[in-house]
């Protein structure tokens, strides 16, 4: 058994830098290589994409340039890659991966793809309540778009050890993706918490890329960190017991410190002792960090409870559309003319008969984004943005936000600002609700493409 | 001495949902203390008034010297349903940055971002 596993970060979202991933593969002398691209509405959002448009092969769209971008470091250095970019078709991504592998000359590659995680057909009878409202699943039926199970990291490991040395996924839990190398490689019990839950612990740290690196974190004059503009993406240094150092790679810009591992600790976690995953309920509230070098965070003492006999369930609904449009002010009386064009709105909306569950117009500058509790003393602004946005029922509702907003142009007050060109004004709501599932009808399929 | 929060800890939020979660880091050890005085859970939901509209919960992490505050009803309904421009409410950890915090004369050596610091 390996006594050190180097484990690194490819991508925390979908639209995330792809040249970090690149200096992982050819730098951070990793043994295993994991991208995240999945947020909560990204199976929803491709399934209503692949029925308007038959050419969209279901995966990440950036699969190509991700893949290009890492496969020769990892080649070389016999790097092996688990991604969730299968999105919803992980077969398909597997395919085009093994051709990218071809392309590149490898030899003896297998790809994994690992499906199972859709369960739409099945939703309704599966899962009984909405966790956000405690209402009945089934009232979902006739807006419900797609559903899907969070699985863990088995399946992965499943794969790993039928020899794969590419694992490309569905929905699995983001920290399990990065959890799965480790439970392989020190052969963990699927049920052996304690361990599990460290291993999901450093997971956590590493799902969100930079995050944890410098990213999302500098403040000037408060939270200073070089080069914030040639971040690198995370390293784990794991070790069999789920204890792990954090690191980049060197030469780059950002840090890793007490501070950038605290913050990702806690990011997006509710009760810190209980972070519920596929895998294990992680317990961050016994770890220990301690600064061991340069960029080095040592990372001790994560624990875990047994795993729910439940698996987390999302179900994306259509729920109507949002439209939105901007438009601008500057120089004196900007906020006094800014406000006109609110009035104007709002008896525009009127006389045209909008029909709208909720209409939003802010000052951006003023109090578009903190909303109510914006401070109200402040000197006023130099330039405004008026911004406008509606949530209804149909998209020709939505479409009258952006079609008065083109009336002030001409038809408005002085010198209001008009952003050009037109952009969408228009997007669709997927509205994702959470649900329950027992585990045992979450039946994961494996299909291998050797290269 | 009262300054803001942001001499005396550091934030991150977090969205699941329509919940957010805004962590409250401690700079120095010596501060924790303070926060987990003057930083309640009610006190967290009036700062956060007309943007919070649900519950706040504040769990304690005493061996990160953390705040956890986790409030509902945050996010206008939910990340993809929010009309606010910021729907994943990654900008509401800073709000909070500006509540005031009495900090003892004695610890103002410690205090972070000095060259921002001003009397309130």
């Amino acid at each position: 058994m390996k006594q050190k596993i180097r484990i690194g970060s490819g991508a925390a979202w979908w639209g995330d830098r792809v040249e970090p991933a690149v200096l992982n593969a050819d730098k951070g002398d990793l043994d295993y290589l994991c991208f995240e691209t999945m947020a909560e509405a990204t199976v929803s959002a491709a399934q209503v994409r692949a029925r308007r448009d038959p050419g969209f092969p279901g995966y990440d769209t950036y699969l190509d340039d991700r893949m290009k971008g890492v496969l020769p470091g990892c080649l070389k250095r016999g790097t092996k890659i688990i991604s969730n970019q299968g999105w919803i078709n992980p077969n398909a991504a597997a395919e085009r991966i093994a051709y990218w592998l071809r392309q590149y000359g490898a030899k003896g590659w297998t790809v994994a793809a690992v499906s199972g995680s859709l369960i739409t057909e099945r939703a309704l009878e599966l899962t009984d309540t909405i966790l956000e409202n405690g209402k009945a699943t089934s009232t979902l039926r006739d807006s419900m778009v797609s559903a899907e199970a969070y699985m863990g990291a088995e399946p992965i490991v499943e794969a790993l050890k039928n020899g794969a040395t590419i694992v490309v996924t569905g929905r699995v839990a983001d920290p399990s993706i990065f959890m799965a190398p480790m439970m392989y490689e020190f052969g963990w019990d699927p049920l052996d918490h304690v361990r599990v839950g460290a291993g999901n612990g450093i997971g956590h740290l590493l799902e969100c890329g930079a995050q944890v690196t410098g990213g999302y974190f500098s403040d000037p004059g408060f939270k200073d960190v070089p080069e914030p503009w040639n971040l690198a993406f995370p390293i784990a240094e794991v070790e069999p017991d789920g204890s792990a150092v954090i690191t980049k790679v060197a030469g780059t810009g950002g840090a890793v410190n007490l501070q950038t591992v605290k913050e990702q600790m806690l990011y997006e976690v509710h009760d810190p002792a209980n972070y519920l995953t596929p895998d294990v309920v992680v317990d961050f509230t016994t770890s220990r960090l301690e600064q061991v070098g340069p960029d080095r965070v040592r990372v001790t003492g994560i624990s875990g409870k047994p795993r729910t006999p439940t698996l987390k369930a999302s179900i994306g609904c259509g729920e109507g559309y949002i439209g939105e449009d901007m438009f601008f002010y500057a120089g004196p009386g900007a906020l006094r003319r800014a406000q006109l064009a609110k009035k104007i709105l709002e008896e525009r909306f009127r006389m045209v008969g909008l029909k709208a569950e909720e209409v939003r117009i802010d000052f951006l500058g003023v109090n578009a984004i903190h909303g109510a509790m914006s401070p109200t003393d402040r000197p006023e602004p130099y330039e405004v943005a008026v911004r406008v946005a509606a949530r209804t029922k149909t998209r020709e509702e939505a479409l009258k936000v952006g079609r008065e907003v083109d009336g002030m142009a001409v038809s408005g007050i002085a010198a209001t600002g008009k952003r050009v060109p037109f952009q969408e004004r228009v997007r669709e709501v997927i509205g994702v609700w959470s649900s329950l599932i027992p585990r045992e009808h979450v039946v994961p399929e494996i299909k291998y493409f050797e290269v | 001495m009262k300054v803001l929060l942001q001499h005396v800890a550091h934030t991150r939020s977090g969205d699941k949902g329509d919940t957010s979660n805004v962590s409250v880091i401690a700079f120095e050890p010596e501060f924790y203390p303070l926060l987990k005085e003057q930083l309640t859970a009610e006190r967290f939901k009036e700062f956060y008034a007309g943007v919070v509209k649900g519950k706040v919960r504040r769990y304690e992490v005493d061996g990160l010297h953390a705040l956890n505050f986790v409030a509902e009803g945050a996010l206008g309904g939910g990340v993809s349903r929010s009309l606010c421009l910021d729907n994943y409410g990654k900008s509401l950890s800073a709000a909070v940055l500006g509540f005031v915090i009495d900090v003892p004369d004695e610890l103002s050596q410690k205090l972070r971002g000095k060259a921002y610091l001003y009397s309130k």
